[in-house]
């Protein structure tokens, strides 16, 4: 308990001057060149991947920010939330899609990326214009609204004057829910084929009802590419892998038999040539 | 330093974010870059929160993370069915509605 109050209470207030402190400052100006390197990797990489590891970046870093906030809960949900499920989900739905599955470089839209990219860096220069010439009040901080820990005040937000707020988004997280398992539903055009039918569509085509015998072990060749012999001598030819008959590697019974010098009940030559079709 | 920094990082993300969805034809990188967008705005209002004295901006930012992994539930269902139907998570191939 002790130290999850010292945990909680880590982050600095600000300085008397409404500034904030040094160790802050030297923790934004590490973190912010590298959430800005990441969001740049979303918008340059060419693998769906490296822009998904890019996003993780931006959104730790984001974590590490809200606690230097004075906002630790929300820090932990950041983690919670967007790198621990959000993210994930991401990752999930980008393997299921397919990884190889990259952006196509036909322009559909004429001059689509010129007017993007201009859009992006006129969105870019209106905010920061914005936010440079705006005359901010000086930071109060957040020490007195965090005296009882930031977790207790936010609590008191949520569940006091905001309550109404909280209950209708249970509501909306729950129709998400139902809503992504609608839309995900696939309706059966076919019937199903399970192992029943499968197993009665092989007997009637045909099939053999076991499996298929194992290929040969004799003494002094235990391999996949001699047939197996049947009770009465025979080479049965099905135990040999398809693969290796197809491709001609296949040795015959007769042949282990000369290299082994032993002698089969019924002289494998002679049944294997009458077995031939 | 002075608190505006991090307003100024939270508008350069969105402005990427923006950039991204505008550029890119993935539809997962499209949705990627409007997550990047409401985190920037998270954190605009988490710093605000700061300057106001006032817990209601962090509050707000929660609310926004909720919405946040509703929208994700919902918009990933959408690009996996797609998916199903057209082989393609390009934004480019969703153009049954073009007559």
């Amino acid at each position: 308990m002790t130290q999850l109050s010292v945990i909680l209470s880590l982050p600095a207030a600000l300085t008397s001057g409404g500034n904030i402190s040094a160790g802050e400052t030297a923790l934004f100006w590490v973190l912010a060149p590298l959430m800005v390197f990441g969001a740049l990797g979303l918008l340059f990489a060419r693998k769906a991947v490296h822009a998904a590891l890019g996003i993780v970046l931006v959104m730790i870093s984001l974590a590490f920010l809200y606690t230097a906030q004075e906002a630790p809960f929300l820090g932990v949900v950041q983690v919670v939330v967007y790198t621990g499920a959000v993210m994930m989900l991401f990752l999930f739905v980008l393997m299921l899609v397919g990884v190889d599955n990259s952006d196509s470089l036909v322009e559909t839209l004429k001059g689509q990326r010129w007017i993007g990219a201009i859009l992006g860096v006129g969105t870019a220069a209106v905010l920061i214009g914005v936010i440079r010439t705006a005359t901010l009040d000086q930071a109060k901080g957040l020490t007195s609204a965090n005296a009882d820990s930031n977790p207790v005040g936010v609590a008191r937000v949520i569940f006091g004057q905001d309550i109404f707020a909280f209950e209708v988004v249970g509501v909306l997280l729950i129709t998400a829910a139902l809503g992504a398992l609608v839309l995900t539903h696939r309706q059966r055009l076919v019937p199903r084929v399970g192992q029943k039918e499968r197993a009665d569509a092989r007997i009637a085509a045909g099939g053999g009802l076991a499996p298929l015998a194992a290929p040969g072990v004799y003494a002094r060749s235990n391999a996949l590419d001699t047939p197996a012999l049947d009770p009465e001598g025979r080479p049965i030819e099905e135990s040999v892998p398809r693969v290796l008959r197809i491709r001609g590697q296949r040795r015959s019974a007769t042949e282990v038999q000369a290299q082994i010098g032993g002698t089969a009940a019924v002289d494998p030559a002679q049944i294997e040539e009458g077995s031939q079709p | 330093m002075n608190l505006s920094n991090y307003l100024v990082l939270a508008s350069l993300l969105f402005a990427i974010g923006t950039a991204t969805v505008l550029l890119r034809r993935n539809a997962i990188i499209v949705f990627m870059g409007v997550e990047l967008m409401l985190n920037a705005a998270n954190l605009l209002l988490v710093t605000f929160a700061r300057i106001h004295g006032d817990l209601q901006g962090q509050v707000m930012a929660f609310f926004v993370m909720v919405v946040a992994a509703a929208e994700v539930v919902v918009g990933l269902a959408i690009i996996v069915s797609i998916f199903r139907t057209r082989r393609s998570a390009s934004v480019d191939d969703v153009n049954l509605l073009k007559s």
